[in-house]
Parts: structure tokens; sequence; C-alpha cells
């Protein structure tokens, strides 16, 4: 079994969030470039522990970004897989990425596609389903647990209010999300061995794009906390009745 | 021309983010001078003639089977057939569960611009279609042109409100085929009872300052005279405190109840950046510092196992 992981790079989560260019681009003054959680603790994770237990055979990594994602995709070898792709070109629309990954997974006919939950920065929830649709497989979406024997996966997926269990064949494409895997920290072997893992750099294929930022902007300041005193919860209640018409 | 909503239901029942969605989508179609119209697919007991309360004129169900359970696959090719019988050039999804697994697979193969997690009306000025979404986690909005002849969006749950009037719509019971799911679904488990929390009007979340998973009675019960769910910081759900599906925050889910009480919870950025879009948030610690007060808008400074109780006594007070 083939697995492509795609991983993507996302600020830290204490990164400060601000913007430039009359706020068209985000600022990146002083931030730290991590693996976006998602990816780094559950998805790539799960590939490395199937590859463990000889349920998977091959394990590559992909990303869709500049050559500034480098050192985030080193990392993300030192944790596990076997060599990266990265796909040389900067976007935020989900329709672009997802079809450069489609066009790399097309082409390495993998048997299984992991993305994370969503990206921290963009927030799509996207990726993954519109990969699916490119290369004609089925989706399962938020998954919480998965495992694979042979050629049927068994995975656990959160459903509004609840979880489903179903069995699919691969080919398919997973996102995943908290419960699939436990984070694990690279260790020494891992990072010197990915300094000679290969990671390929390939240039995009003719796509357009279907959508673009315009602006950001933050959310307005708090007024203010109003405190009330620990003695007075009356007052509490008072106050999230009739003036904050909350309760 | 139209704008084509996805309605969602649980149980047999629409679900109170579809309701949202279809306020949403009619406020569009009538900001585009278009018609608003609704697709249901799979088996439903509600009323479906009654959407019309919401501004929509067509409601056009696909009754199949095999349709009652969420394979993006197969709902991908039943909704884009009915765009195209429509000639839909907006589609609106809810950005729930449901709506994360489908909308984007839509979008490809209606070869449209998508954008997920919208929180407010698009500009439609001038010919343009500017969506306001949140990013960062909430930290931060993005507003995001599409520029594809077809615009698929999914809205925030939470983040509009209903609107319910007069108006009985049409509904069209559609005959089309429906591929076979390739997905074997063997088991389904719904927690009962429980008020899911992306659609709770109101939060009561815990965190480590409750000190252990058997202090949580005083979070449920004011949980309960609110009717509200209950949710919990990161590191209670690792320790296996509360449930996952419980975890707020930028790597959990991201609310926006109307009210937000944050209980023994220090209102870390990470914890903060997943429920700061709550329109009123009450924090209860018992350090003064605590970063949450910060981003709060009413609070006490004291022991939750003291002001806790006596809040579910007020509230009981109150509704008494
Ligand atoms: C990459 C990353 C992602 C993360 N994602 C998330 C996330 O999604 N969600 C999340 O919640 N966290 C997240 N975290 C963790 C986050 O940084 C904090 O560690 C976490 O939110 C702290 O949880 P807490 O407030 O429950 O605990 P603490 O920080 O330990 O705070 C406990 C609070 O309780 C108060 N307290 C103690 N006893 C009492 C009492 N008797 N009465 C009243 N108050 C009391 C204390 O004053 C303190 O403020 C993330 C961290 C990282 C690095
Ligand atoms: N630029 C990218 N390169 C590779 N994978 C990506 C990229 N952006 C997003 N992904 C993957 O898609 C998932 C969902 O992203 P999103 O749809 O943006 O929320 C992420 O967790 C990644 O696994």
């Amino acid at each position: 079994m083939k697995i492509l992981v795609c991983v993507s790079k996302a600020p830290d989560t204490t990164s400060k969030i601000a913007f430039k260019e009359s706020n068209t681009k985000f600022d990146e003054t002083g931030v730290q470039w991590i693996i976006n959680p998602y990816d780094e603790w559950y998805s790539l994770v799960r590939a490395i522990e199937l590859k463990e237990k000889d349920a998977a055979t091959i394990v590559h990594l992909i990303t869709v970004g500049g050559a500034d994602c480098d050192p985030i995709i080193r990392k993300a070898l030192a944790l596990g897989g076997d060599e990266a792709i990265r796909v040389n070109a900067d976007s935020n629309d989900s329709y672009y990425i997802a079809a450069q990954i489609a066009e790399v997974a097309k082409q390495g006919s993998y048997d299984l596609i992991f993305t994370g939950k969503e990206t921290i920065d963009y927030n799509g929830s996207s990726i993954g389903g519109i990969v699916a649709e490119l290369v004609d497989a089925p989706y399962i979406s938020l998954a919480t647990k998965f495992d694979v024997a042979a050629t049927t996966a068994t995975v656990v997926r959160e459903i509004d209010g609840g979880e489903e269990t179903s069995e699919v064949q691969l080919p398919i494409v997973v996102s995943c999300a908290k419960g699939v895997a436990e984070q694990r920290i690279p260790n020494m072997r891992g990072i010197m061995a990915a300094r000679t893992k290969p990671l390929k750099v390939v240039e995009p294929a003719a796509v357009e794009a279907l959508t673009s930022v315009v602006e950001y902007s933050l959310p307005p300041a708090k007024a203010g906390v109003k405190l009330v005193a620990a003695d007075n919860v009356a007052e509490l209640v008072r106050l999230l009745h009739e003036e904050a018409k909350a309760i | 021309m139209s704008v084509l909503i996805f309605v969602d239901h649980a149980d047999n029942q629409v679900k109170k983010s579809s309701y949202e969605a279809l306020t949403y989508g009619a406020k569009i179609a009538e900001q585009m001078g278009v018609t608003a119209e609704a697709i249901v697919l799979g088996t439903v007991s509600d009323d479906l003639a009654s959407l019309g309360k919401y501004g929509v004129k067509k409601v056009h169900h696909i009754a199949n089977d095999t349709l009652n359970h969420v394979d993006t696959q197969v709902y991908t090719k039943v909704i884009a057939t009915t765009v195209t019988s429509t000639g839909a050039t907006v589609v609106v999804f809810s950005h729930n569960q449901t709506g994360k697994a489908v909308a984007a697979r839509l979008s490809a193969s209606l070869k449209a611009g998508v954008v997920t997690g919208a929180c407010a009306l698009p500009d439609t000025a001038n010919g343009n279609f500017i969506v306001k979404k949140t990013v960062f986690s909430g930290k931060a909005f993005a507003s995001v042109k599409i520029t594809s002849p077809i615009k698929v969006i999914s809205l925030n749950p939470n983040s509009f409100t209903t609107i319910a009037g007069e108006g009985v719509a049409e509904v069209v019971t559609v005959d089309i085929a429906v591929d076979p799911s390739k997905i074997k679904v063997t088991a389904v488990n719904k927690v009962s009872g429980e008020i899911p929390l992306t659609e709770a009007e109101i939060v009561v979340s815990g965190g480590r300052g409750l000190k252990g998973p058997e202090n949580w009675g005083i979070v449920e019960d004011l949980a309960k005279v609110l009717h509200a769910a209950t949710a919990c910081s990161r590191p209670v759900a690792d320790a296996h405190w509360r449930p996952h599906h419980e975890h707020v925050g930028q790597t959990g889910f991201q609310v926006a109840p109307n009210l937000y009480f944050a209980l023994g919870i220090s209102g870390a950025i990470q914890h903060l950046a997943g429920v700061n879009r709550s329109k009123v948030i009450v924090v209860i610690n018992k350090d003064p510092e605590a970063p949450f007060f910060k981003a709060a808008d009413y609070g006490i400074v004291g022991d939750v196992f003291d002001i806790v109780p006596k809040l579910t006594e007020e509230i009981k007070k109150l509704h008494a």
C-alpha cells in the first residue's frame, strides 16, 4: 500500500495575527512556522504507524508551497516517511492546491491519501474533498480512527452529534482529526535520516485559481470585562438576563 | 438563475444549522434578484413545504434510501445534477460536519470556487462575489472573491440568525438515478440527549481548574438549567476527564454560541481562538490575572466550587 500524506506549513499557534500591504497579506514578521498540527499529530503519525506494522510499503509526503516550506518538510520527514514532494507554487485557493495534489497523486497511483482535518490558518476543511473528486475516489472526512487490512479500510468518522463506522475499499482519501493517532516527537535518528531523504521539487500544473483573498480583517476588540463580586452571584445573573439578554 | 440551499437533517428532522443556511441563502437570492430553492436528500419526516417560511420557493427532494448516509461521492453527483437542472449559480451549505464533507467535493465537480466558514452575507455589488470567512481559527477574517461562474459557500453555524416568516414552498420529489455507495456503514453512534456543541446557543466549558473528572457535576448542573452544551479545554480532554468531542479551541471545535461560560480555564491563546466569536463570554477564575478576563464580557474572580453551584441556583430562581 502506497500512502500520500498532505502536509502544510502553518504559523505557530501563539503567533500574533497581523496584516500588511493594506490588509491584503499576512504579516510574517516574527512568526515561527510549524507543520499544520492536524497533519503532524494525526495523519502523518498514522501513516508512519501503518508502515511500521507493514500495512504500508511506501509513505510519501506532499506539500504545495514555496522554498520556505522546505524546513517544515524536513521536520515532517524527521518523524517518518520515505520521501517528500514539493509542488513549487503558493496559493490560498483550495481548488488550485488540491488540483496540484491530485496531479501528483494520479502519477504515483497511491492507495491512500491522507490530509489533516483543516489548516489552522486558512480553515478550509476543503482540500481532501476536492482531491477525492479529482482522483474519483471515496472520501471519508474527519476520521477519528483509521485501520486497514489488505485492501479494506475501517474508519470511524465524526458526524453531527456522534460518530459513524464504515468499511471501504482502497483507494480512498481520508481527512484526519484527533483520535487517529497520538502526537510523536522526532528523535535524533529521525532528524539525521531526514537530511538525506529525497525532497523532490516539481513545477505546478497549469490550473486556474477560482478564489482570491481581497482583504483580511481582525475582530473588533472587546469593550472590557465587567467584574462582579464573588459574593454577588445574583448580580451576574441579573446582568446576563437584563443587560446582555443572553439568558 | 437561483440559489440552491442544501438542507441537512438528522433523526428525520431538519438541523438547526440548516435553517440558518436557508435564511442566509434566501437573503443572498434576494440580494441577487433570483429565487432561492432547497435540496433535501434522504428520508425526512418534517413537512418540507414549511421550508418556505425561510424564503425558499421550491424544495427538491430526492428520497432515496442510499442518501440516508452521507457518502460525498454519491451526494456530489446528485447535487451537481440538481445544480445543472435548476441552473443554480450559488450553492449554500452549513459548515457543519456534513457540509465539511460535501461542499468542497461538490465545488470541484462543478469547477466552482469554494469558501467554507462564511460568517456574513456576500458582497454582490458590481457583479462581484466576495464572501467574508473566519481564518486563523477565529482570530481573523478574510474576504474572499470567488471568480468562477458557480459559487459554493458554507455558513459557519451560529453566525446568522434564522428568520421564519410566512410562505409555503412547492415540494418536488425528484426521481434521479442514485449510484450505490462504495462506503459500507457498519455502525452509527449518536450521543443521545446531548445538545451538539456546534449548534448550542449556550456553552458551559470547564478547564483544569475543575481539578478532576469527578467534579464535573457542577458543570453539568449549570449546563442543564441553561439547556446548554458542555465543553472543555484541551488538557481536560487529553487527560480523558471529558470526551474528545468536547474539546474546544484552535485544535478542537470552534464554537460561536450566544453565551460561553469559562469555568477554571486560563484563557490560553489556542483556547481563545476557538471560542472568541461567542457573543457574550463569562469567566469564572480564582486568578485575577488569568488572561481569559481580557477576552471576557463578564467575570467573577472566585472559586468555581463556590460560585458555580450558586450560579445554578440563581438561574433556577430566574426561570422559576
Ligand atoms: C499547538 C497547540 C494547540 C493547542 N490547542 C488548544 C485548544 O484547541 N484548546 C485548548 O483549550 N487548549 C489548547 N492548547 C493548550 C493551551 O495552550 C493551554 O495549555 C490550555 O488551554 C490550558 O487549559 P486550562 O485553561 O484548562 O488549564 P490551565 O492553563 O492550567 O488553567 C487552569 C485555570 O483554572 C484556574 N483555577 C484553578 N483552580 C480554580 C478554582 N478552584 N476556581 C476557579 N479557577 C481555578 C487557574 O487560575 C487557571 O487559570 C494548545 C496548545 C498548543 C501548543
Ligand atoms: N498547501 C498545501 N500543501 C499540501 N497539503 C495541504 C496544503 N494546504 C492544505 N493541505 C492539506 O489539506 C488539509 C486541509 O486543509 P484546508 O482545506 O486548507 O483546511 C491540511 O490539513 C493538509 O493536510
